[in-house]
């Protein structure tokens, strides 16, 4: 047996502070009532770091400072010296790259191998990408002159914390707005790292600004009358309630929230390369992806190899220490979390379906799923119909092209999916049917700075990325 | 094809017997994205193989070398040193072990014969008009012979590629068939030579033949065209030989060869067949490198981990 021996990343490139202020006006401050919370390491629940919790004051100077900026220093100045500092930040984020990915696996329970080759490469990709379209803002499409649109509002998940923080943070500056962002309170730290990168950057006080917290702290700076933009990522509930707040205001609004993507595998699909596919769109991340591949769609006349693929690829899967640079699965991001993935589950189990994991040992401390499969899933399954945002495929077969556009767009969410065939033809005419607003044909979770992202239905509105991720934060 | 169960095991020496039902059989194969199977090998080589697993898998690794030279500058005195270097790679360490075998032309083996006698090392000679396959099949089956005769156990022959991207699959079975005749007892491996294949999907169909024919390794490259092995053709080529035993019960050994010149790419290879094949073909017999100048590379990685240091490559031997 070929067993690896343990290949630990070093904990020791990255300086974690006991604790943390907020980032406004260039500076670290601590809350004004002093309040804080502890972001924890999801893998060994050991405590990292304290960080402070922003209440409706710490909010008010935030968008403060935002609005001054916009006014006095980044609304004003060329594009192409907003451009500059974008460049600056996205070679920042390369040159302390490992240290960003080492902290956002300690943070997030990711394993170390997608914070290294995913999150921090994409997040300084949108970087490069946005700053190049800040001084070329009249070829975009919107116009001859567009304006920014003010002070934006960020809220962003737990899930890709960088990742999610470059998608809001770049274009909103490369537009020329200034921004007050909210990390999710289980993984705030990357965020604080980028506030120093910023300053390391020399960028202008107030351009950015964090401010740490959990539902109350989101909920006062959205709600805050001094913004004239918001953008969330997250649940479809938040983004209701969101939705919600802001109707009747003069705040601009984008929303990317859940999904249940499903990925069509065709009988005359690439077996090897779907079965990556599919093990690809729904453990990446263990499943905290809001555009994973959690329905399995598999024409049942190939059903059951596809199965035996899959179930032989599974086995394969290294779930564990997020800092090994082996480790292909790694930790559940929260309690709560582990605690919803627990419900949905047993709740297949009591509607009937079949359920199977590899084996596996999980670590004793921390939050940990096995890598799951559902079969024998019918579309009236919870597990069919419910975002689980974890490691747990629904397994569903179809019989003909038609039968699987229906099952696939038989959701409330449409934020992407999955084709599977050699068939040219078929790709296009099943992506042609699909509602959902990312197709992705013999291939899943790929990103790019240049290709918009978004839903539709439930899955929210806007798109970034892109050309058309500018439209958001420009007023057009 | 994927797996199956062994009780629904099937004979398809069968399809030879046509070419309608060889094309169809071969056309029928599920196809390979390419952008897929090289994300796939791209990522089984970022894999992290440290300290005791390294040193295991150096050891397994210069079991697996098939210690090659074929040149036209080839004497008798060149192969026996390359022999003796086969028996003993590390002079300085009675412990390193012997590599796997020597893979010379027909015209060498008796004099690599000589040298290998008596010793568990391989005696592999390419024949078939290697590198191009362009000679009448009488010469080809001949030459072949020739090999056997001298003393070679294995017998890498080339397919013909003319006749595999006209679509004759009935010719090249049936070349492959009686060059496994003509080798009696001595081992076959069937070059693809994927480099001049174009496709992936090409691999993986001239894999299938090669093995319906009754090849029992099938290799990459014959190391004399530009493109020799890479990461992902070896992928669609374990694929290939984990589908052939889920579905006939017979295993298939894979041999990339050419390119392969340093340990970590060595390494990166034998996870691909780790977490491709299994570890039923982590072993001399069912996994080898066809290299010249890997072998050192391993020897002087291996020396590292056990002394700390790098020795000079004046301590390893140029033969």
């Amino acid at each position: 047996m070929f067993e690896y021996a343990p290949a630990p990343e070093s904990r020791s490139v990255v300086e974690i502070r006991a604790s943390y202020g907020l980032f406004i006006d260039g500076r670290f401050v601590d809350a004004a009532d002093g309040a804080a919370f502890k972001s924890v390491n999801p893998a060994t629940e050991e405590v990292l770091a304290s960080v402070a919790e922003a209440g409706a004051a710490d909010v008010d100077a935030a968008v403060a400072a935002a609005r001054t900026a916009y006014e006095r220093v980044w609304g004003p100045m060329p594009g192409r010296d907003r451009a500059k500092y974008l460049f600056r930040i996205a070679r920042l984020i390369q040159e302390r790259g490992r240290e960003l990915a080492v902290l956002e696996t300690l943070d997030n329970g990711k394993p170390i191998r997608e914070a290294r080759d995913t999150d921090i490469p994409l997040a300084a990709a949108h970087f490069f990408y946005y700053a190049g379209w800040a001084d070329k803002l009249t070829h975009a499409g919107f116009g001859a002159d567009p304006r920014p649109l003010g002070v934006a509002a960020q809220v962003i998940p737990w899930n890709f914390p960088l990742l999610m923080l470059a998608w809001k943070i770049a274009p909103a500056l490369a537009a020329g707005n200034t921004v007050v962002l909210k990390p999710a309170e289980t993984t705030p730290l990357t965020a604080l790292l980028f506030a120093e990168i910023c300053a390391q950057a020399d960028l202008p006080a107030g351009v950015v600004n964090i401010v740490t917290g959990a539902g109350e702290t989101g909920r006062a700076l959205v709600e805050h009358p001094g913004v004239d933009k918001v953008a969330f990522t997250g649940s479809t509930e938040v983004g209701r309630a969101i939705a919600r707040s802001v109707a009747g205001t003069r705040k601009k609004l984008t929303l990317e929230l859940g999904g249940k993507a499903a990925n069509i595998v065709y009988d005359d699909a690439p077996i090897d390369q779907a079965v990556e596919g599919i093990v690809n769109g729904i453990f990446f991340n263990q499943g905290h992806v809001c555009c994973a591949g959690s329905r399995l769609l598999v024409q049942e006349s190939v059903a059951e190899p596809v199965l035996a693929a899959l179930k032989r690829r599974m086995a394969q899967l290294r779930v564990g220490d997020p800092l090994d640079k082996n480790t292909d699965v790694g930790a559940i991001n929260s309690a709560a979390q582990l605690e919803r993935i627990r419900e949905l589950s047993d709740a297949g189990d009591a509607e009937g379906a079949q359920r199977w994991s590899p084996e596996c040992e999980l670590p004793e401390r921390g939050f940990w799923f096995a890598p799951t499969i559902f079969t024998g899933v019918t579309q009236a399954h919870r597990i069919a119909r419910e975002e689980i945002f974890g490691p747990v495929l629904s397994v569903l077969t179809f019989r003909t092209p038609a039968e699987a556009i229906e099952k696939a767009n038989n959701t409330p969410y449409g934020l992407s999916a999955g084709v599977w065939s050699e068939k040219g033809s078929r790709i296009l005419w099943t992506a042609d049917r699909l509602r959902a607003g990312v197709v992705w044909a013999n291939t899943f979770n790929k990103f790019d700075p240049t290709s918009p992202f978004g839903g539709y239905k439930e899955s929210g509105y806007g798109r970034e990325g892109g050309r058309h991720g500018l439209e958001a934060y420009l007023d057009v | 094809m994927t797996a199956t169960t062994t009780s629904d095991r099937s004979d398809l020496s069968e399809l030879g017997r046509s070419e309608a039902s060889l094309r169809a059989f071969l056309h029928g194969l599920p196809g390979v994205d390419q952008v897929g199977a090289e994300q796939r090998a791209a990522m089984l080589g970022t894999r992290s193989i440290k300290t005791t697993a390294k040193a295991w898998a150096i050891d397994l690794a210069i079991r697996m070398v098939d210690l090659t030279t074929l040149e036209g500058a080839d004497t008798p005195g060149k192969v026996r040193a390359l022999a003796a270097k086969a028996l003993r790679p590390d002079p300085a360490d009675p412990g390193c072990p012997s590599v796997a075998a020597v893979c010379v032309y027909p015209a060498m083996v008796e004099h690599v014969a000589e040298v290998l006698r008596g010793s568990d090392v391989h005696l592999a000679s390419v024949a078939t008009a290697f590198p191009s396959g362009q000679a009448p099949l009488a010469v080809r089956l001949a030459d072949t012979e020739a090999a056997v005769a001298a003393g070679a156990d294995e017998i890498d022959m080339v397919i013909n590629r003319g006749a595999f991207l006209a679509g004759r699959y009935g010719e090249v079975h049936d070349e492959i068939v009686a060059v496994k005749a003509a080798c009696g007892d001595a081992h076959l491996k069937v070059i693809l030579e994927t480099g001049e294949l174009g496709t992936y999907d090409n691999v993986r169909r001239a894999s299938w033949l090669a093995m319906i024919a009754g090849g029992d390794f099938i290799k990459t490259s014959t190391g004399k065209v530009p493109v020799a092995a890479t990461p992902p053709v070896t992928l669609v080529m374990l694929e290939a030989v984990r589908d052939f035993r889920a579905l006939t019960g017979r295993q298939i050994g894979v041999k990339p060869a050419g390119g392969i010149r340093n340990t970590k790419e060595a390494i990166k290879y034998l996870v691909m067949v780790n977490e491709t094949a299994g570890a039923d073909w982590l072993d001399p017999d069912w996994f080898r490198f066809g290299a010249s100048s890997l072998l050192n590379d391993l020897l002087m990685q291996r020396t590292k981990l056990r002394t700390g240091s790098y020795p000079g490559p004046d301590y390893f031997t140029l033969d």
